[in-house]
C-alpha cells in the first residue's frame, strides 16, 4: 500500500491537475466569445470604440496582483506566515480595486454612448466580455477571502502549500487572460 | 485537508488500509441524499435519468398521437393536459412546445446527464481501483446542478406560457425575442437557467472524471491496460469539457439580447406587423455556429459512452478478448478530434459558401473510418464466439445493428448536395433517432443490466429483460425505418398535421402504424422500469463476486461494496482487461500476476 501511495504522490496533485483542465474549459469559453467577435467583427456596419483610460491602469493593478500573489506563495512555502498574510491581503485588495476600476471604465463607456441596446457593434461585446471575465476575477476574489479567513484564524494551522498554488495559478490565470482580451480589444476595436 | 471532509479526504490523502471497511453510523441524509459516495451519486443520475425519459417518452407518445390521428379528438387529453389540449386536441403551440421539451430532456437530461453521469460515475473509480472520484465534493455539486437544473427546466412545463417551444436547439430569433411565442416568454428564461446549470454540473463531472482517470488509478494500470469503458468516458468528458463552455457563451449572448436589448443575433426583425426592432447588424448564423460547436460534439457525448459499455458486455460474454484494443482507443480518438471540426454540417442550407461546404463534407465523411472500424472489431470480437445471450448482451448487439443501421444513412446526410433534398425532412428524424437516440439507449440498457448486480447486489428479471429487450429493437425498427421513405418523399418535420397536403396524404396510415407502435414501445419501457425498482428490492440475490466472470477490477470489490470500495488494499493490477478464453483458462483477473511462459500485455 505504501508503495502505491508513494507512485501516485510523484504525479501532480489532483487538485492541481483538476485546476488545469478547468482552465482549458475557460479559455474555450473565451476563445468561443472572441471568435464569435472575429466573425461579426468583419460584417459591414460593426461600430467600434474606443478602450477608455482606466483600462491601462487597471492592467497595471492586475500585473502587480500576480506578482504579490506569488511573493505570498513564496512566502508561505517559507513559512514566513506574517509576510504570507500581508501579501495575501494585498493581492486582495488589488482585486478588488480592479473591479472596481472595470465597473468604472464601463460606465465611462456608458456616459460616452456605448450602450447595449441596438445596433451591433464591439461596444456590446466589450460588455459582455470584459464584464465576463471580472466575473472570474470576482470568483478569485471569494477563494482569496476565504484563505484569508484561514490564514487569520487562530483556530487552524495549516502547512499544507496545495491550496496556496492552486489559487495562484488561478489568479496568474486571470491576470493572462485580461491581458489577452485587453490587446485583442486593443487591436481589434 | 484543504476542507473539512476528513473521512472522504482520508480516502485518497492518507489511505489507511482498514478505510474500506469503516462503518461509521451515517445519517440518512449523508448517506443517500447529500452523499458523495460515487456509487450513490452514479445511481442518483440513474433514477433522476430515468424519471427524465419517462416525462420526454411520454411527450413523444402525446404528439405521436397528434401525428397518427390528426383528425381525432381525445377527450382524456384534456383531463390530463388542461389547456394545452383543449376539446381533446393538442394546441399547435403546445404541440411545439412537446417537441422541444422531448429534444431537450432527451438529448441533456437523459442520454448526456442520465448515461455518462450514471456510468462514468459508477465505473471510473471501480474500473481504475480508486476508493473515490478525484474530489467527491465537486463529484456531489455536479449532480446538485443537475438537480437543480431538472427543477427548472420541469417547472417551466407548469407555468401559464408554456415551456420553451422554438425547437431544442433554441435558434434565435424565437428564442431571443419575447414576441415572437407564448414559449418564447417566461419559458425560454427558465430553459436558459436550467441549461446554464446543466452545463455547470457537466463541468464538474467531467473535470472529476479526467482528473481521476489520468491520476488516480491504482497501481500497474497504465492507460493501456484500462477497459475500453473508461476510455469513451474519457473521452467523453474531454468533449464535454471543450465544447460545453462555447455552448454557454452563446446562452449569453443569448440572454443580452432577450434581456439588455444587444444585437447579436438580430437584425432587421418585424413581429406581428408592427415597425422593425431597433436591433441592426446581428446574425442568427453566429448563434447556430456556436450551438453546433456543441452540438455535434454532444452527439459523441451521447454515444461515446455506449460505445465502451458495448466494447466491454461484447467482450465479457463472448469470452473472447476485444479484437483490436488498439485500434479500439485509436478510432475513440480519432472520433473525438473530428467531432470537432463537423459542425457546419448541421448548417449546409444556412447560405454556408459551398466550398466551405465541401471541406466539411470530407471531414464528415471522415467520421466513417473509424466508426467502421469500431464495427468491424465489434463483429470479429463476435466472430465464432461461444455467445452468452445475457440481457446485457443482447442489448450491446442491439446496439451494434442500430449504430450501422444509423450510420450508413448519416453517410446520405453529410453530403451537402443530398443534404438539400432531405435536411429538415423526416429523414433526418429517423436518421439520428436510430443512430444517436435509440443506440445510445441501448447502450445504456446494457450498461444497467450488465452492471445492475454490481450496483444493487441483486440481478434483473430475465424474462422481462428478453421481452423488453424484442419490443423495444424490432419497435425501434418498425417506428424509424418508415420514417426514412416520408423524408425521402420530401415529408418536412416539425408540422403538426400533414392530412391536407396532398403530397404526403399517402403517408397517413403509416404515420398511424408508427404512432400505434411507439404507443406499444413506450409500455414496455415501463416493463423496464418496473423490473429495475421491483429488482432493487425484490431481485434475486447476488452469491458470487464475479456472476459474469469478467476480468475487470469492479468485480473484485465486495458485493455491496461500502465508501471506499475495496476492503483492505487496492489490488494491484497486471495485465490488460481482455484475458478470456487464454491458455486454457475461461478468463484471467487483471489482478492476477503474469505466469512465467506469459508473454506480457
Amino acid at each position: 500500500m505504501a508503495e502505491a501511495v508513494s507512485t501516485q504522490r510523484k504525479k501532480i496533485h489532483p487538485h492541481k491537475f483538476t485546476l488545469w483542465i478547468g482552465i482549458g474549459s475557460i479559455i474555450m469559453m473565451f476563445a468561443g466569445l472572441t471568435s464569435a467577435y472575429i466573425v461579426k467583427g468583419s460584417l459591414p456596419g460593426f461600430s467600434s470604440v474606443t478602450l477608455p483610460q482606466i483600462f491601462y491602469y487597471s492592467t497595471a493593478v492586475m500585473l502587480i496582483s500576480s506578482f504579490t500573489m506569488q511573493w505570498a506563495l513564496k512566502s508561505f512555502k517559507e513559512r514566513g506566515m506574517q509576510q504570507y498574510r500581508r501579501l495575501l491581503t494585498v493581492t486582495m485588495i488589488l482585486g478588488i480595486t480592479f473591479i472596481v476600476m472595470q465597473i468604472t471604465g464601463f460606465s465611462h463607456l456608458w456616459k460616452a454612448g456605448t450602450q447595449l441596446k441596438g445596433t451591433s457593434g464591439a461596444g456590446q461585446f466589450l460588455y459582455v466580455i470584459f464584464g465576463l471575465h471580472a466575473v472570474h476575477v470576482l470568483g478569485g476574489i471569494i477563494a482569496l477571502i476565504v484563505m484569508f479567513i484561514k490564514a487569520f484564524s487562530a483556530r487552524i494551522r495549516n502547512y499544507n502549500s496545495v491550496p496556496v498554488e492552486v489559487m495562484s495559478t488561478y489568479w496568474h490565470f486571470v491576470d493572462l487572460l485580461w491581458v489577452y482580451l485587453f490587446v485583442f480589444f486593443l487591436f481589434k476595436s | 485537508m484543504s476542507h473539512g471532509h476528513a473521512e472522504v479526504l482520508t480516502s485518497h490523502e492518507v489511505h489507511h488500509d482498514e478505510h474500506g471497511a469503516h462503518h461509521h453510523q451515517q445519517s440518512f441524509i449523508s448517506k443517500y441524499v447529500f452523499s458523495q459516495d460515487h456509487k450513490i451519486i452514479a445511481k442518483q443520475f440513474l433514477i433522476t435519468g430515468m424519471i427524465w425519459a419517462i416525462i420526454g417518452g411520454l411527450m413523444s407518445v402525446l404528439f405521436r398521437l397528434q401525428l397518427g390521428y390528426p383528425d381525432q379528438t381525445f377527450p382524456w387529453l384534456e383531463d390530463i393536459l388542461g389547456n394545452w389540449a383543449k376539446g381533446g386536441k393538442i394546441t399547435p403551440e403546445n404541440y411545439y412546445a412537446l417537441v422541444t421539451m422531448h429534444g431537450t430532456i432527451l438529448v441533456f437530461f437523459v442520454l448526456t446527464g442520465g448515461l455518462s453521469g450514471t456510468f462514468a460515475n459508477f465505473l471510473i473509480p471501480l474500473q481504475v481501483g480508486a476508493r473515490d472520484m478525484a474530489s467527491p465534493m465537486m463529484n456531489m455539486l455536479s449532480y446538485w446542478f443537475f438537480f437543480g437544473g431538472s427543477i427548472v427546466m420541469l417547472s417551466s412545463l407548469f407555468i401559464q406560457t408554456g415551456p420553451f417551444s422554438g425547437g431544442w436547439t433554441a435558434y434565435p430569433p424565437l428564442s431571443a425575442l419575447g414576441d415572437a411565442s407564448p414559449g418564447s416568454k417566461t419559458g425560454m428564461d427558465l430553459w436558459i437557467t436550467a441549461m446554464a446549470m446543466f452545463v455547470v454540473s457537466s463541468l464538474l463531472g467531467g473535470l472529476n472524471y479526467v482528473s481521476t482517470v489520468l491520476n488516480l488509478r491504482t497501481k500497474g494500470m497504465s492507460m493501456t491496460r484500462l477497459p475500453l469503458t473508461i476510455w469513451a468516458l474519457f473521452f467523453t468528458a474531454v468533449l464535454g469539457i471543450l465544447s460545453f463552455p462555447v455552448l454557454l457563451s452563446g446562452f449569453i449572448l443569448l440572454l443580452f439580447d432577450r434581456h439588455g436589448g444587444t444585437s447579436f443575433y438580430l437584425s432587421d426583425i418585424f413581429i406581428a406587423g408592427k415597425s422593425a426592432l431597433p436591433n441592426e447588424g446581428g446574425s442568427a448564423i453566429l448563434y447556430q455556429h456556436l450551438f453546433w460547436f456543441l452540438g455535434h460534439p454532444e452527439v459523441y457525448i451521447i454515444l461515446l459512452p455506449a460505445m465502451g459499455m458495448a466494447s466491454e458486455i461484447l467482450s465479457v460474454n463472448s469470452r473472447k478478448p476485444i479484437f483490436g484494443y488498439m485500434a479500439m482507443v485509436g478510432s475513440l480518438f480519432a472520433i473525438t478530434i473530428l467531432a470537432f471540426l463537423v459542425w457546419a454540417h448541421h448548417m449546409f442550407v444556412t447560405g454556408l459558401n459551398p466550398f466551405l461546404g465541401s471541406v466539411f463534407v470530407l471531414l464528415t465523411l471522415l467520421i466513417a473510418v473509424p466508426s467502421a472500424i469500431k464495427v468491424f472489431n465489434w463483429l470479429t470480437t463476435i466472430w465464432k464466439a461461444n455467445i452468452k445471450f445475457t440481457p446485457g448482451m443482447v442489448f450491446a448487439l442491439g446496439f451494434v445493428s442500430l449504430f450501422i443501421s444509423g450510420g450508413l444513412t448519416g453517410i446520405f446526410l453529410g453530403n451537402s448536395t443530398l443534404d438539400i433534398h432531405l435536411h429538415d425532412t423526416y429523414f433526418v428524424i429517423a436518421h439520428f433517432h436510430i443512430v444517436m437516440g435509440v443506440s445510445a439507449f441501448f447502450g445504456m440498457f446494457a450498461g444497467i443490466y450488465h452492471w445492475f448486480p454490481k450496483m444493487y447486489g441483486r440481478y434483473m428479471n430475465n424474462t422481462l429483460a428478453y421481452i423488453h429487450f424484442w419490443v423495444t429493437l424490432v419497435g425501434a425498427y418498425l417506428i424509424f425505418w418508415p420514417m426514412h421513405y416520408e423524408g425521402l418523399a420530401g415529408m418536412p418535420r416539425r408540422y403538426l398535421d400533414y392530412s391536407n397536403w396532398s403530397s404526403f396524404n399517402q403517408f397517413g396510415d403509416l404515420n398511424k402504424f408508427i404512432s400505434t407502435v411507439a404507443i406499444i414501445v413506450f409500455a414496455t419501457q415501463l416493463l423496464f422500469v418496473f423490473n429495475f425498482f421491483y429488482s432493487i428490492f425484490k431481485g434475486r440475490k447476488v452469491t458470487t463476486l464475479n456472476p459474469w466472470g469478467a476480468t475487470t477490477l469492479e468485480w473484485t470489490t465486495p458485493i455491496n461494496p461500502g465508501h471506499g470500495n475495496w476492503d483492505g488494499e487496492i489490488p494491484e493490477v497486471h495485465r490488460w482487461a481482455y484475458d478470456y478464453s487464454k491458455d486454457g483458462h475461461d478468463f484471467i483477473p487483471q489482478t492476477e500476476p503474469i505466469g512465467a511462459n506469459e508473454s506480457k500485455h
